[in-house]
């Protein structure tokens, strides 16, 4: 019911909103609980698991009840809390929990099974059969039991980050934290002040965030917070529906208040049994009364507010029960004068009515037992700060006898508390109440738990003492509202219950988030292309104009093979490997890292981080180079030129370019300093191609400008040069062969990517030339026997590669000690080899498993596994690479290969792993 | 967290990786033989408590290597110092 008068409101703006289908006014300044009131709807839930009608308990964001789901389709959103929302014009609610309706709920029944539902139900239960857990039991619980519904719909909002540094963080803009904001702002400090409670004028000198929750202190003075941008607005507003906040601060005040606690209660769930502290706040801000006629129970003065606003809100007051026989004058004399019934040495045993409170039976210090009716039951169990961000980094909280509450212990380093959340000014007088044990009616601890006061003492009994276990046994304490209102309450429970100290029963602490936070908000703008960006090679204009397929390799996108009209995959990459095997083709291969290394000691550098040797690398050459972990397994590969006496560039893989730069950085600055030697990053730099075939040096002939000499002598297979191209485009050139044929790769500034396709593309045009694509590359490699990424997969020796060899005996590197254990050098290891189906007809499958023939196939006599696979055009049939027990001292031995997921069993022979050219004589063409 | 760089200044965590351990040494053998020094340095931690040093790469700023003194109770950084630095120290 709306008071006449009075209130935050702004009756000049009425809002038509709707909840549960119905519709309802409301004023601008409402919440969404506020409005309802307002309109008389105390009924907006149901429990969670006995379904019992619910009401609205608080005027913040503690509210455990009062659980509604806001928007439809994709911006649908479960459990925002009735108290925080914001009322807005067009607003459409939904109660959750209930079929089919609030007012007749078919799950009711719950409640006469109440037995059954007691904590630790879902164990005893349904233990057994194991198997019908997931398929039945589970759907049967989540569908009786529970909250809202989330969208299963991608989220269509927009979330934002953004960090902010101040000298003060001031947590709360009640009246302790404006007074703390402005005495920081009056001393010159740069302030923030953080609230999750909507705008109110704050000074110029403060940066003020209403709506905004700070709900988690991290190390080194960082708190994280959510800023509701446009939740108080309807659904799909532009720009960001919220910003997640990193604020980093110099030191904090933490002035959040404190949280009302309940009484205990029979009935103390029903609809119109609320918070004193919420029946004075929707009194005073929103001008509405909760009821018409109240009793209120408390048992400490602060209660005295909640009387003196109902009082003048003309809200007639059918009793003040308190439990304890003196009264402070204060509170007394102000019942007297109004003409109130004290009931003083009472409690209120149980609450009566349907689906909202009618009457309560008071039972007198004598135990007599007066039934007084009502519609409202303002109770306070007292209060108790709200201290969560205090024990995010480990503080803990101290209990307070007087005060009967816990009040923040150790706080995060720069942090101050102010205000009723250090315990000022609350709970004076307080003489605890836990539970006034009437065993006639359900008292609930945790509304939205649904646990009792009987769940607790069954815990006990049941030997689930201790606080973690009493919150895993009875789930108190868990899920949208953290038992915010309900902690102390279960703790003091069963502390009374073990005959011992609350302190001595234990202490809840917290962790983040303080109120819940959207996945989205964390996520922020990091989603999808935003969170794995897609790099595009200096080519892809060309090749995407030359009708490529590409693939993402990480995060770049490559060409994957050239269709022409009619071509499958497969056949445009065999039509490929036959070009370059035939005449000549190109293939971007940028996406390698390169890594340019200058220094006085860049040599010996490099004789340290590759297991083989570069210092004796001439000027002008480039070799190959295998990277270890210092654990021995092989890390990286790549070749390496030498441009000048003290300068080198490297290439990875491309998986590991970030990796292998970070680990020259390590190795240079942590564990050879002494070394003259810096490092550059060019892959971006550099557009590089490969440009293979028998007929590439006629191609490389028309491309590079005079007077360089391209031929075989002047340029032998892995040199290396700095020519220009095309008139006088600098480049760099490198005869290195990854398909086995004669071959150079070509490096040109990145921008000129496309251009220098096109030019390589008109200058081959006479001898066949054709683009390939990574299809073509990885089949070329498989048919030379290169090991990479599947060889290459971190559980590989050098050894196990074929490569023992290149394992330098003179001097010391990364992985040398390590490599040369006889484990790791063990021939018994699996070690690569080629293999060829004896039935040429057959397809082998990476990944199948290697076994003697007639041996039964099961894991005992496993020998290997299959790494990579290609149909070869060169051979004419499947073959593969793979990694088999003493593997090179069996080539001709046949072997089986066994693929029982995909239904793949063949024998094939072993062979060396260069199925191409075994002598290399192509190369140096 | 917060790491305060020595090129970079006070910067947030998610610009950091961190690596490990910075109080094992590399043996200066030349590594010719897989000896116990060497398992030592390369698998064996000891689970410390209080101010520690470790290593971590400053991967999303300028690419250098620190050694950041940390209490591993409260997670306080105690001092950033150069790897680089850390490791001539040592060699001295």
């Amino acid at each position: 019911m709306r008071l006449a008068t009075g209130g935050e409101i702004d009756r000049e703006k009425p809002i038509a909103f709707r909840f549960d289908g119905k519709i309802y006014q409301g004023f601008a300044g409402d919440t969404l609980a506020s409005a309802l009131l307002a309109n008389g709807v105390k009924l907006v839930g149901r429990g969670f698991k006995y379904h019992r009608p619910r009401g609205i308990l608080s005027a913040g964001s503690e509210e455990p009840n009062a659980l509604v789901e806001l928007h439809t389709g994709a911006h649908r959103e479960p459990n925002t809390r009735a108290t925080m929302i914001e009322l807005f014009d067009g607003l459409e609610a939904r109660s959750q929990n209930r079929f089919p309706s609030l007012k007749f709920d078919f799950m009711a029944v719950n409640a006469l099974l109440a037995p059954v539902f007691a904590a630790g139900f879902y164990y005893k239960t349904f233990m057994w059969p194991a198997s019908f857990w997931e398929k039945l039991y589970e759907p049967l619980i989540r569908r009786a039991a529970g909250l809202g519904r989330a969208s299963a719909l991608p989220d269509p909002d927009v979330y934002e980050h953004a960090t902010a540094f101040c000298d003060v963080l001031v947590i709360g803009a009640g009246p302790a934290g404006l007074a703390a904001a402005a005495a920081q702002a009056a001393q010159g400090k740069r302030v923030i002040l953080a609230d999750e409670q909507p705008p109110k004028p704050v000074a110029d000198s403060i940066r003020y965030f209403p709506r905004t929750t700070v709900f988690g202190v991290y190390d080194g003075g960082t708190y994280g917070a959510v800023e509701r941008l446009t939740d108080h607005l309807p659904a799909g507003q532009s720009g960001a529906r919220q910003r997640l906040w990193r604020i980093v601060a110099k030191s904090s005040i933490l002035a959040s208040g404190a949280i009302e606690r309940p009484l205990v209660f029979g009935n103390n769930d029903l609809p119109g049994v609320m918070l004193a502290g919420a029946v004075e706040t929707y009194i005073t801000r929103y001008a509405v009364a909760p009821g018409r006629r109240a009793v209120l129970f408390g048992n400490h003065d602060g209660i005295a507010s909640t009387l003196s606003a109902m009082i003048a809100a003309k809200i007639p007051v059918a009793g003040l029960v308190d439990p304890r026989t003196a009264i402070a004058p204060a509170l007394r004399d102000q019942a007297l004068e109004a003409g109130i019934p004290i009931f003083a040495g009472a409690v209120i045993r149980r609450a009566l009515g349907g689906l909202a409170v009618n009457a309560v039976e008071i039972r007198d210090r004598n135990g007599g037992i007066t039934k007084i009716a009502c519609d409202l039951v303002a109770m306070s169990g007292g209060w108790s700060p709200a201290l969560h961000l205090t024990s995010h980094l480990d503080g803990k909280p101290v209990w307070d006898e007087a005060k009967a509450a816990f009040l923040p212990g150790g706080l995060p380093p720069g942090m101050s508390v102010v205000g009723a959340a250090s315990g000022d000014g609350i709970n004076e007088n307080i003489l605890p109440l836990w539970d006034v044990a009437d065993p006639g009616a359900k008292a609930f601890v945790d509304f939205q738990n649904d646990v009792a006061a009987t769940d607790i003492t069954l815990a006990k009994q049941e030997g689930f003492i201790a606080v973690e276990h009493l919150k895993r046994y009875t789930t108190l304490g868990m899920a949208t509202d953290q038992g915010k209102t309900a902690n102390v309450n279960g703790l003091a429970l069963m502390a009374q219950a073990t005959g011992k100290s609350v302190p001595e029963t234990g202490t809840t602490r917290f962790r983040p988030p303080y109120t819940p936070v959207a996945i989205g908000a964390l996520a922020g703008p990091h989603r999808a292309k935003h969170f794995k960006p897609t790099r595009l090679t200096p080519t892809h204009e060309w090749a995407a104009a030359q009708g490529a397929v590409f693939v993402e390799t990480g995060l770049w996108l490559r060409a994957q093979y050239f269709p022409q009209p009619g071509e499958d995959w497969q056949a445009a990459t065999t039509r490929e490997v036959n070009a370059v095997r035939g005449a000549v083709g190109i293939c971007d291969v940028t996406t390698l890292g390169k890594i340019d290394i200058q220094g006085s000691d860049a040599a010996k550098f490099l004789d340290r981080v590759y297991a083989n040797t570069f210092s004796t690398l001439p000027v002008g050459r480039a070799r190959y180079g295998l990277m270890l972990r210092e654990d021995g397994f092989v890390m990286d590969d790549g070749t390496t030129a030498r441009l000048g006496e003290s300068h080198y560039i490297m290439t990875t893989t491309t998986a590991n370019a970030a990796k292998v730069f970070q680990h020259l950085e390590f190795c240079h600055q942590w564990l050879w300093p002494e070394k003259n030697v810096c490092f550059c990053s060019v892959t971006d730099q550099w557009v590089q191609f490969a440009l293979a075939g028998p007929r590439s040096r006629e191609v490389l002939r028309k491309i590079v400008d005079a007077p360089f000499d391209v031929s075989n002598e002047g340029f032998p297979y892995m040199a290396a040069g700095s020519p220009t191209i095309c008139g006088a485009t600098p480049a760099r050139l490198f005869r290195l062969s990854f398909s086995g044929e004669l071959a150079y790769e070509i490096a040109a500034p990145a921008r000129y990517g496309n251009a220098l396709a096109a030019a390589l593309m008109e200058a081959g045009e006479e001898f066949g030339i054709t683009p390939y694509g990574i299809e073509a590359l990885a089949v070329m490699r498989v048919e030379k026997g290169h090991p990479a990424g599947a060889e290459l997969n971190g559980q590989t020796t050098a050894h196990d590669l074929g490569m023992a060899k290149l394992l330098s005996r003179r001097k010391d590197f990364v992985g040398r000690a390590l490599a040369a254990r006889p484990a790791l050098t063990d021939p018994q290891r699996p070690t690569l080899i080629g293999l060829k189906p004896v039935n040429p007809g057959e397809r082998l499958r990476a990944g199948a498993h290697l076994l003697p023939q007639d041996v039964a196939p099961v894991a005992a006599n496993d020998q290997g596994h299959v790494t990579s696979v290609a149909f070869s055009p060169t051979i004419g049939q499947w073959i593969g690479l793979a990694l088999l027990q003493n593997g090179p001292a069996r080539l001709g031995e046949t072997i089986r290969v066994y693929d029982p997921i995909r239904n793949g069993d063949c024998l094939a022979e072993v062979v060396s792993p260069v199925f191409v050219d075994p002598a290399g004589e192509r190369l140096h063409a | 967290m917060r790491i305060a760089c020595p090129y970079c200044g006070d910067r947030g965590l998610a610009e950091f990786l961190y690596h490990g351990d910075a109080t094992v040494t590399r043996p200066k053998d030349g590594g010719a033989v897989p000896s116990a020094a060497w398992i030592d340095y390369v698998y064996f931690r000891d689970n410390e408590t209080g101010p520690h040093d470790e290593l971590w790469y400053h991967s999303a700023g300028c690419h250098a290597w620190l050694v950041v003194t940390r209490d591993l109770r409260s997670h306080e950084i105690l001092a950033v110092r150069l790897a680089r630095d850390v490791a001539l120290e040592r060699a001295r």
